[in-house]
């Protein structure tokens, strides 16, 4: 098979698999899910570390370091505040036995 | 061997994505998806032909730092509008990747798809990074919420994406550099336009969609780069993002294109601005209020963005705890497009400490409605608008709400009778059994505690 059709073949079976992970999501978690699945997003760090790697022209240099600079914010901060929002669910159970909050 | 690699992570966002959906497991399903990021980094670094390490060393330092100091400062109630702006920074990156591309790579020598998949990266990363700005300007008070509407707007965006579409072919076919540039200015230009006339209210849907765009605009510079990673993590968060705008809409029983196309409660606010504040309205004090619940055997809370604004979910918490002492059983309802992102209020309650068991969402509270002596509704207007169920001709008509007015008694915390979000008066405030008590949330709550303790 080509890379073109690996790739549809890969992105149509991708998108299924996203499709049934989330339909089956409590409303409570929809706000960390997005936030997270928007840092899983951020994937496209990969493109912008290849593209810095390579670049040779200045323009394409200056381009690169800011794709890094963007990709990373949305990962890092993406990752970072979906952990903060998750630390605050606590069941009840989890309160009790937890340190005087 | 780095495709097997790169497998492994793929496998690690998907179990962080199906662990992100269950309250047990969410915390840990985002650091699997982390540590699998993580490890797509290294991979990436250890084994393309890097020559630039400085670029690339200083690229991931200065993003580490901006991204980590927005996302430890940041307050839970500007939440919506830091996701928003990620997500732009994220668009941002994969329209800047396909602007790479056209800088260094020989565009007469690409293959069609290339080229395809390179304006795909462009636009969709362009107009998610504007869109996101524009939302996260809306939410954050820099741009008013309401609706921006100019006469032929439809027909302008229309025209310009035709104009894009003529220039996108053009860049393909002739190969040139100039042409791409120019579609990237006309999609940086549409996703401003796209979201302006979008009122405040309708932002998690944008915001959701948005997010969809990102991980389409990261599968497209996948297929660029032809880098099965990419499209794999760009297609999860595609469908991830679709599946949860649907959710959104149907929760305010809006179709998507009502949402984007409408210009929602710009005009609705001048039709009933004639009614508002004419009606006599019951008035309360902390005292009333501090009776009512205290005598109550159950309450239900109704939390809105009023209180989100006035951060006033920890005196929430230390009130429920007061009255669950004297013996009453306190409850919260939350509707789906409560606060401004679905599960918003969810993370607020959670962040003041509320058990998430304790929580009850559209179906689980409509039945307990009629069985509650005291529904309080701190800041919520549009989620138990009444004229949602009742008045046809309303703009929100439709709309599932918090039937509120079958509980025995209804408290309203407000701070004026001015129209919600959407700018339409409610029916309930005039009803006999409602209280009305005007007051920034925050005060009121703790007014109300105070009060509580003095019987």
């Amino acid at each position: 098979m080509s890379p073109l059709v690996v790739g549809i073949t890969v992105f149509v079976l991708a998108s299924f698999v996203g499709l049934e992970l989330i339909s089956k999501v409590p409303p409570t978690l929809h706000t960390p899910l997005m936030s997270g699945a928007n840092a899983i997003s951020g994937i496209t760090i990969i493109g912008a570390l290849t593209s810095a790697g390579l670049g040779r022209s200045g323009l394409a240099q200056v381009l690169g370091f800011l794709a890094v600079v963007t990709a990373t914010i949305n990962v890092v901060g993406g990752f970072l505040v979906t952990d903060r929002m998750l630390e605050m669910f606590k069941s009840r159970s989890a309160r009790r036995t937890g340190s005087d909050g | 061997m780095v495709e097997i690699l790169y497998l492994a992570a793929a496998v690690a966002f998907i179990v962080g994505l199906k662990q992100l959906g269950s309250p047990r497991t969410a915390r840990s399903g985002n650091r699997i998806a982390a540590l699998g990021m993580l490890a797509v980094i290294i991979i990436t670094l250890v084994t393309e032909d890097v020559v630039n390490w400085v670029t690339i060393g200083a690229g991931l330092a200065v993003g580490t730092a901006l991204g980590a100091w927005f996302a430890v400062r940041v307050q839970m109630t500007s939440m919506p509008q830091m996701v928003a702006a990620f997500n732009g920074f994220g668009g941002l990156a994969s329209a800047l990747v396909a602007a790479v591309a056209v800088v260094e790579v020989d565009l007469g020598s690409i293959p069609p798809e290339t080229s395809v998949a390179l304006l795909a990266s462009l636009i969709i990363g362009a107009v998610t990074f504007t869109g996101s700005f524009v939302a996260f300007a809306k939410l954050q008070g820099i741009l008013p919420g309401r609706p921006l509407l100019f006469p032929g707007q439809n027909v302008a965006n229309g025209l310009l994406l035709a104009a894009m579409v003529g220039i996108a072919i053009r860049a393909g076919v002739r190969a040139e550099a100039l042409s791409y540039w120019t579609v990237g200015g006309i999609a940086l230009l549409m996703g401003i336009l796209a979201v302006i006339p979008i009122g405040g209210a309708d932002m998690p849907v944008v915001i959701s969609l948005l997010n969809s765009f990102s991980g389409l605009a990261a599968a497209a510079a996948g297929f660029a780069i032809e880098s099965n990673p990419l499209i794999i993590g760009g297609a999860l968060v595609g469908a991830a993002g679709l599946i949860l705008t649907v959710q959104m809409t149907e929760a305010m029983n809006r179709s998507l294109a009502n949402v984007l196309f409408a210009g929602f409660g710009s005009g609705a606010a001048t039709a009933t601005d004639s009614t508002i504040g004419e009606r006599p309205v019951k008035r309360a004090t902390a005292e009333d209020v501090a009776i009512a619940l205290r005598y109550a055997q159950s309450v239900i809370f109704v939390p809105g963005y009023g209180l989100a604004v006035a951060q006033a979910q920890h005196a929430l918490r230390e009130l429920a705890d007061a009255l669950e002492e004297e013996g009453v059983d306190v409850q919260y309802a939350i509707h789906p497009v409560a606060g401004r992102m679905p599960g918003h209020m969810n993370v607020l309650l959670a962040e003041a400490d509320v058990p998430y068991e304790q929580l009850l969402d559209l179906e689980q509270a409509d039945p307990r409605f009629a069985h509650t002596d005291v529904v309080l509704i701190l800041g919520a207007n549009d989620v138990v608008n009444t004229s949602a169920r009742d008045d046809p001709s309303s703009p929100i008509y439709g709309m599932p709400i918090l039937n509120v007015d079958r509980a025995g008694q209804v408290i309203v915390v407000k701070r004026s009778l001015s129209p919600g979000f959407a700018g339409i008066d409610n029916p309930i405030f005039y009803e006999d059994k409602t209280l009305m008590f005007f007051s920034d949330a925050k005060a009121a709550l703790e007014e109300t505690l105070k009060a509580l303790k003095e019987l």
